[in-house]
């Protein structure tokens, strides 16, 4: 039968990898694939879908046990973004963020942090958003402005922030300030948590996306917004080098979605091809078309295969974890694009269509290239590693 | 505190492809993963509705060569207390005679109040060996479950069999043997909690032996029913489907039975 039909990778996972990874599939393919098109439409944040994943413990993943988490590994977390990814990049996204956002505070934050944000987090009960980009700081993410002035026992935050996913949604938010514009670049900054609702914080626009439209992405303002020191993770400065610890770890969720929406892409591809007749036979029998598809299921499972090992190697502690995270964003992101760019080819007219899934995929795909660290800024932190400049 | 035994059946998955037959037309089990046999899920999900209420322990008990692990953990992830398997490379091939008997052997070593089963498996499709198990342990027997309600303190159980012409209520005394249908309700997910704490849940395994059965008298061996032959249905002649305006698709349908004279 097809292997379309069956996740592949397996023989690396352990049973309850494989159990944790087919559960989040058959709840993907149940409940999520079908809302997956009116989310699209609509471009309204799925909140269904945040309760369906809360509901089902998905969102406990990448959370410690002690706070009502389910303590997985940095893979298991991805087998979860990557099936739900494959139904609806949207709805993956929700995962991903979720974990993004909250790693300041399960990285560095102090007991008591952890204590009082945590557990709400894991049951999903709370969402969270990451705020660092600024309109005129996104690959250059040192180059900051909103600015964090010590006032007693508060920080006055002021500033704005750009392109934050869930910006508009979430009930805390991880905001990066600089708080020392006289030290060096990379010790300028610290890392707060805002609890909302808070005076002086406005969301001031939300934007019109080519894909993951059901996703809030929101210009956030702070305007002497006050924010207790107790909510600062870390100590002033330590906030860039939080946010590329930050990075590694959730840079490979970036690929799990990229690959979720490629094998999404690969599968209603190989499916069309052995339905659509033309020329008296399906096309899937001409080595054209057929050719594509191979190419297509390289690219996917080489993406998947790197996600893998790369997920493996960070959780272990490898020295060059950010070279492993780097590298498999760089490839799914690129997979992705490549692999939905194809699948609407082999649809040819019903592709570009919204008919059919693909040309959806293809918009949602070209985010996986730009967020997170456009592939550009991946080769520069692959290129710094392999030349021992890092 | 209500215990019940679940008997559960890995079946072929009957939404994949087509069920693959060996060269002695035997059902190819390591063709494609494994699941719960559908009717047995919605035996588990009333059985793990009844012990939330009124607290309990669900055993599962599993016959079965290939795929038994697999179901029993998705049950204990769904959220069964402990499960046990009985496997031996002589049941290969056994009918519905020695599996009633190997599961009564091993249910004779349980202490429940309740015994759940599906009413029929997907792939045998007998629908006798919950009502085999029940006689051989002299169980009461109430099938076609759509409502199963114990009473602890009386001992008894209120069971609605569904009927041709709706449903009788059935009061047994418990332990009793209760077969399942899908209006029970549709069963749950397993939660991802669920499914890592099903990691340290007790399985234990029995064979032939342990259960004072390896003297021949069950198993393929002696099987009394044998497979002689297996067929395809024939193809289905091609459909035609008829959409349009009520007025027009009635139209349709009306020629469409007229020109076939049957109206």
């Amino acid at each position: 039968m097809t292997a379309t039909s069956q996740p592949s990778g397996t023989s690396r996972l352990t049973e309850e990898q494989l159990l944790l990874r087919d559960a989040v599939r058959v709840l993907a393919d149940e409940r999520i694939a079908p809302r997956a098109a009116e989310i699209d439409r609509s471009g309204e944040f799925p909140d269904d879908v945040r309760e369906l994943l809360a509901a089902h413990d998905i969102l406990a993943l990448p959370f410690p046990a002690e706070h009502g988490g389910l303590g997985a590994d940095l893979l298991t977390v991805c087998l979860a973004i990557e099936q739900i990814s494959r139904a609806c990049a949207t709805s993956g996204l929700i995962l991903a963020v979720h974990e993004l956002a909250s790693l300041a505070i399960v990285l560095a934050g102090t007991a008591d942090q952890q204590a009082r944000w945590l557990p709400d987090l894991a049951a999903g009960r709370k969402l969270i958003a990451f705020a660092l980009t600024e309109a005129e700081a996104g690959s250059d993410a040192a180059a900051i402005r909103t600015r964090a002035t010590q006032d007693g026992e508060n920080y006055i935050l002021n500033g704005s922030k750009r392109f934050i996913s869930h910006g508009s949604v979430a009930n805390l938010v991880t905001v990066f300030a600089v708080t020392d514009p006289e030290a060096d670049r990379h010790r300028r900054m610290s890392c707060f948590i805002v609890e909302l609702p808070t005076d002086g914080f406005r969301v001031a626009r939300i934007e019109h996306k080519m894909g993951i439209r059901g996703s809030p992405t929101a210009e956030l303002e702070f305007t002497d917004v006050r924010v207790p020191a107790a909510n600062r993770i870390g100590d002033e400065g330590d906030g860039f080098e939080l946010a590329m610890r930050t990075f590694e770890r959730s840079r490979p969720g970036i690929a799990a979605q990229a690959v979720g929406i490629a094998q999404g892409a690969l599968e209603v591809a190989a499916r069309y091809a052995t339905e659509r007749r033309q020329f008296g036979r399906p096309i899937a029998d001409f080595q054209l078309v057929a050719g594509m598809l191979a190419d297509m299921d390289a690219a996917t499972e080489s993406a998947r295969q790197l996600l893998y090992t790369a997920c493996t190697e960070i959780e272990a502690g490898a020295p060059d974890a950010g070279r492993w995270s780097a590298l498999c964003k760089l490839v799914a992101g690129d997979a992705a694009m490549r692999v939905t760019t194809d699948a609407v080819q082999v649809l040819g007219g019903y592709g570009y269509i919204d008919e059919f899934p693909v040309e959806r995929m293809m918009r949602d795909a070209k985010i996986t290239q730009l967020y997170e660290g456009t592939q550009q800024i991946q080769r520069l932190v692959v290129a710094r590693s392999l030349l021992g400049r890092d | 505190m209500l215990r019940i035994v679940v008997l559960i059946k890995p079946v072929p998955d009957p939404a994949s492809a087509a069920e693959r037959l060996t060269p002695d037309w035997r059902l190819d089990r390591t063709a494609a993963p494994p699941v719960i046999n559908g009717n047995d899920e919605y035996v588990l999900e009333a059985a793990l509705k009844l012990i939330n209420a009124h607290g309990g322990e669900i055993t599962t008990l599993t016959m079965a060569g290939h795929g038994a692990t697999d179901v029993t953990r998705k049950a204990l992830a769904m959220g069964a207390t402990r499960g046990v398997i009985v496997t031996d490379d002589a049941l290969a091939g056994s009918d519905v005679v020695s599996t009633a008997r190997v599961l009564a052997a091993a249910l004779r070593e349980l202490e429940f109040d309740l015994v759940f089963a599906g009413i029929d498996t997907s792939d045998g499709v007998g629908g006798v060996v919950h009502a085999a198990v029940a006689t051989l342990l002299g169980l009461p027997y109430c099938s076609f479950a759509a409502r199963i309600e114990p009473d602890l303190e009386a001992r008894t159980v209120l069971v609605r069999r569904i009927s041709p012409v709706g449903y009788d209520v059935l009061a047994a005394p418990m332990p009793a043997l209760v077969a399942g249908t899908q209006a029970l309700g549709e069963p749950r997910y397993p939660s991802l909690k669920g499914i890592m704490a099903a990691r340290s849940k007790e399985v234990v395994t029995r064979s032939l032996a342990d259960l004072g059965l390896a003297d021949g008298s069950v198993g393929g061996s002696v099987a009394t029913t044998r497979v002689i032959d297996a067929r395809q249905p024939p193809a289905r002649a091609a459909t035609r489907v008829v959409r349009g305006a009520p007025d027009e698709a009635a139209r349709e349908v009306v020629d469409f039975l007229a020109e076939r004279r049957l109206i």
